[in-house]
């Protein structure tokens, strides 16, 4: 536990808990049947069940139900086979209802916990509180028209993961890798796509200072934030305004905040004598949830690697580093691209490979794996070039270079551009006997002893057979003709 | 007989054996409506050209040898139901404009079942009240008449609904029971009306109240007919999360089936102060008529049956509060523009809602509130518990239960109307089974002194319609109620 905000009274510990609303992938809402694709025409997805219409009733979509099991599989938390929902009340111009149906008392989702990976290469687990099942609000417009707010319903009712932390973490950092864990365990379960600046994962970071040893102060929540730099800049801002007031003889007030990103600063956005009645009380329109345990059995069976297991499996099975492991599992693409490569070759090569030029390239190019212009195939193919000696490895460096301009095969490319790699001790002979016959100074300095001259005539050889020479046979045949540098 | 004081029973027999066709017995009620809605006021909303259409359609279908089970009838259809291209007002102001582009699944299935809407029937708003006198668009009045000549309320909620059978408007009409809103109503017009068990029939596309007390159900001036009324409205809807996933029993056949061997319980709790005489009279009558008819008669006791009203009037308007935030002006409706949008809601639930909708707002925001829900709502439910297992306990021992539908006759418009509580207690024998969710029945049996029709309550275990059809059948048959309302069609005056 290093981070501290150093206060005029000493050092202030931090204490952070995170509510992370998730999207959830679903053809249709959690309670209608509407679509709900990103970006579409405003207005387009709603039902009259979504426009809270008279007479409309809730319907509970079973592939949400899966899905939020299937998270809580992934959280290691337990399902709670009963659970219920509640209405959750409050007037608002998006919220059709005039209530959002949410879980309160009985979530379907409870305690579970995640490893984070620090910077340092340590991991920490932090504790899942529960996950609850809700229905999204619309979307106020209020800079549309120039004196109407407009109302899009799309999101209305979309199903929305909460996923509530305990206050487990300590410093910002360890906020943005929990974001950032959770965000890899969704996409690989595939119940989120974790893209934040669509809004399909949102953030309401808690916040309180402490002095070393003592118990909880009282805490703020700061609302929406949406980007995980955001989330570890807000985090700094509240924990030195708050160590401002305690330290200035003042008190924290619970309340709930909003951050600023311009200005870096969070700012009031109602007090706890503000907050809301919600007068929660028992969905009367749906039934108890209640699930099969042998459903959920089969859905455990179900799941896919998460990343702490492929991560350790890649490990163990290719021989790679713990950092290399972290690396490729952040995301499921690039493991399996990893492993697409790898099958068969020299894993720790294909480690090197796309971790230096290919993900070089595809940040130059500002590509993602998903759309890399050299498939696994492609960078397989090169790697074999070079093992079966077509090619040394700096024609290779050149010839991926190719491969992300043009798209082609890199064996075409060699082919078409004769970078086939020169074994033929003639011509190699050849080379070397000009190198010498130009550099005749030189040479009288090798044989004098000067032994580091012999990296230079290596190199003079390959620039005469434009970098094609094979550097193992060059290397054989100078030795042959200017003999051995002696160390 | 003319043709308007058939049963429905009597009227698919004569369509059937082409004695009459659905063009004639949809005009002579349409004609009835026209004669008699100015003054009962039973219709929020007349349909007479869709009426026409369907009684065309149907003598079409009958023709073709393809007529649906409850094809030609024409019924009054309570303006809680969303009717797809009608009006559907729920009697309040906020929904005068409202138009529904769907259709609920208890009217789609009596359309479909062939069934003829002459229109949309006046209820109290939103289904809140006892005498139809809170509707935005006017009170109903009852057809009987007291000896002193005063306007009497027909019931409520479901009062146009009652007052239009009970008249002669229509053969049969949908209802909703909250708390007693079909029964009630019943027995005060001198008809008969069933709350079928929770989750019978589908609630959507029917305007909510309190989710987890509303169910539909049918009335009718014969227990048979409520019970082919029933049949076509019931059944599992996955558009409606509480709807039950069970077969719909024959409940015609169950009218004719006799109490012989029936156990009936006699709830000791339903002998309240300040109960009629002649309705304690008219309980005895009943009880005798079911021995005489081969029942055995078991006292039965309901313990909690005293908090009913309490929990009733704390777990409705807590429902009630919430499922009424969405007439907020915003998406349908009528709207009030304001200066920013807490005043545009302000403005247009003050016009839009009335006095007694506001009051359960009121009570309904407050008993949810914080600091308050544990000692209201949550209290009330965990008393709701307990009152079902009253009846859980009860039905072990017998197959029904007999009480008095409400403990008076028809009161004057005016009358009961200054303390809300007195109105409420109108609905203390009903409120019991809305929150046990067990179906209940209300007969007419007989007349009090001043001229006016009491009725009987049969209440069964959850999905047993079939016996509280059994026993009401037997009811009726031995009551053999025959008096008519003053104010009906083709009674003159």
């Amino acid at each position: 536990m290093s981070y501290t905000i150093e206060g005029s009274t000493g050092p202030w510990e931090l204490v952070i808990g995170l509510e992370v609303h998730a999207q959830v992938i679903s053809k249709s809402k959690l309670f209608s049947g509407a679509a709900t694709d990103f970006g579409s025409e405003p207005n387009t997805q709603v039902s009259f069940v979504d426009a809270g219409f008279p007479g409309m009733l809730p319907v509970i979509n079973r592939e949400c139900v899966a899905q939020a099991v299937r998270t809580g599989l992934g959280l290691n938390a337990q399902i709670n086979l009963v659970s219920r929902f509640d209405r959750k009340n409050y007037f608002y111009a998006d919220l059709p209802q005039g209530y959002q149906i949410s879980q309160y008392e009985h979530p379907i989702v409870g305690m579970g916990t995640i490893d984070i990976e620090l910077e340092s290469g340590e991991t920490r687990p932090i504790g899942i509180t529960r996950l609850h099942l809700e229905q999204d609000a619309g979307k106020s417009m209020h800079d549309q028209h120039a004196s109407k707010s407009l109302i899009d319903l799309n999101r209305s009712g979309v199903a929305l993961m909460e996923i509530v932390s305990e206050p487990d973490m300590r410093t910002p950092e360890e906020a943005g890798a929990y974001i950032r864990k959770l965000r890899t365990i969704l996409r690989y379960l595939g119940t989120c796509d974790g893209n934040m600046d669509e809004g399909s994962m949102r953030a309401d970071v808690n916040v309180s200072v402490r002095k070393a040893g003592e118990a909880f102060r009282t805490r703020c929540e700061i609302k929406n934030v949406n980007s995980i730099r955001f989330v570890m800049q807000a985090i700094e801002a509240e924990a030195r305004r708050q160590v401002e007031i305690w330290e200035s003889g003042g008190a924290v007030t619970q309340e709930t905040r909003l951050f600023d990103p311009a200005r870096g600063e969070t700012r009031s956005m109602r007090s706890k004598e503000d907050a809301h009645d919600y007068r929660y009380f028992p969905e009367p329109d749906l039934l108890p949830l209640v699930l099969d345990e042998a459903w959920v059995a089969t859905l455990k069976t179900e799941l896919p690697e998460l990343p702490d297991a492929k991560r350790a499996r890649l490990m163990q099975d290719y021989g790679i580093s713990r950092y290399e492991s972290s690396i490729f599992v952040m995301e499921q693409v690039t493991a399996d691209f990893f492993e697409t490569v790898a099958k068969g070759r020299d894993a720790k090569q294909v480690a090197n490979w796309m971790l230096g030029d290919f993900f070089a390239a595809l940040n130059r190019t500002g590509r993602s794996i998903e759309n890399s212009p050299v498939s696994a195939a492609d960078l397989g193919a090169l790697l074999d070039l070079i093992k079966d000696g077509t090619i040394n490895g700096k024609i290779a460096k050149e010839v991926l270079e190719l491969m992300v301009e043009t798209g082609e095969a890199p064996g075409a490319i060699v082919e078409a551009r004769g970078l086939r790699q020169v074994t033929d001790t003639g011509a190699i002979d050849a080379a070397i006997d000009q190198v010498i016959a130009a550099h005749p100074d030189k040479l009288a300095e090798y044989k004098s002893g000067k032994d580091k001259l012999f990296g230079f005539f290596v190199g003079q050889v390959m620039k005469a057979m434009a970098g094609k020479g094979n550097p193992a046979l060059v290397n054989e045949a100078l030795k042959q003709k200017i003999g051995a540098p002696a160390a | 007989m003319t043709m308007l004081d058939m049963s429905i029973a009597e009227a698919l027999a004569a369509l059937a054996a082409k004695k009459i066709s659905a063009v004639e017995l949809t005009d002579a009620h349409l004609t009835a409506v026209e004669a008699l809605n100015p003054r009962l006021n039973a219709f929020i909303t007349i349909t007479a050209d869709q009426a026409r259409a369907q009684a065309r359609a149907a003598d079409a279908a009958r023709a073709a040898g393809d007529a649906p089970a409850l094809s030609g009838i024409p019924i009054a259809m309570k303006d809680l139901f969303c009717t797809e291209g009608v009006r559907t007002t729920a009697g309040s102001n906020i929904l005068e404009p409202f138009i529904p582009p769907y259709e609920s699944t208890v009217s789609a299935r009596l359309k479909a079942a062939g069934a003829v809407m002459l229109g949309k029937a006046n209820l109290d708003e939103f289904a809140m009240g006892s005498s139809n006198i809170t509707s935005a668009y006017g009170a109903v009045e009852n057809p009987w008449q007291r000896d002193d000549g005063a306007k009497l309320v027909p019931g409520g909620s479901s009062g146009g609904s009652a007052a239009a059978v009970a008249a002669r408007m229509a053969m049969g009409a949908t209802g909703t029971d909250t708390g007693g809103s079909i029964r009630q109503p019943a027995a005060f017009t001198g008809i008969a009306g069933i709350k079928p068990t929770y989750g019978r029939c589908s609630r959507f596309g029917i305007v909510a109240f309190a989710s987890s007390l509303d169910q539909a159900g049918p009335m009718a001036r014969t227990v048979e007919d409520c019970a082919i009324l029933l049949g076509a409205m019931s059944g599992f809807d996955e558009r409606d999360s509480t709807s039950a996933d069970r077969p719909v029993p024959d409940f015609r056949a169950a009218c004719a089936r006799g109490v012989q061997g029936l156990r009936i319980g006699i709830p000791r709790e339903y002998r309240v102060d300040g109960m009629a005489p002649e309705i304690e009279t008219l309980w005895q009558s009943g009880i005798d008529w079911l021995k005489r008819a081969g029942a055995e008669i078991i006292d039965v006791s309901l313990p909690h049956t005293r908090y009913g009203l309490p929990v009733y009037y704390i777990v409705a308007p807590a429902e009630a509060s919430s499922n009424l935030a969405r007439y907020d002006g915003v998406r349908f409706g009528a709207r009030v523009d304001g200066a920013d949008l807490i005043d545009l809601y302000e403005r247009t639930r003050a016009a839009g809602f009335g006095a007694e909708v506001k009051r359960r707002i009121m009570i309904g925001t407050y008993v949810l509130s914080a600091g308050y829900y544990d000692a209201y709502y949550l209290r009330a439910q965990k008393v709701r518990a307990l009152m079902l297992r009253d009846f859980n306990q009860a039905f072990a021992k017998v197959d029904a239960i007999l009480t008095p539908t409400a403990p008076s006759a028809a009161f004057a418009i005016g009358e009961k109307m200054d303390d809300p509580v007195t109105m409420y207690l109108n609905d203390v024998f009903t409120v019991p089974s809305n929150l046990a969710g067990v179906p209940a029945m209300s007969v007419p049996a007989g007349l009090d002194a001043r001229g006016l029709p009491l009725g009987l309550q049969v209440i069964g275990r959850h999905f047993d319609e079939e016996t509280v059809f059994a026993v009401a059948g037997a009811l009726e048959r031995a009551a053999m109620f025959t008096a008519m309302p003053a104010v009906r069609a083709g009674a003159g005056s």
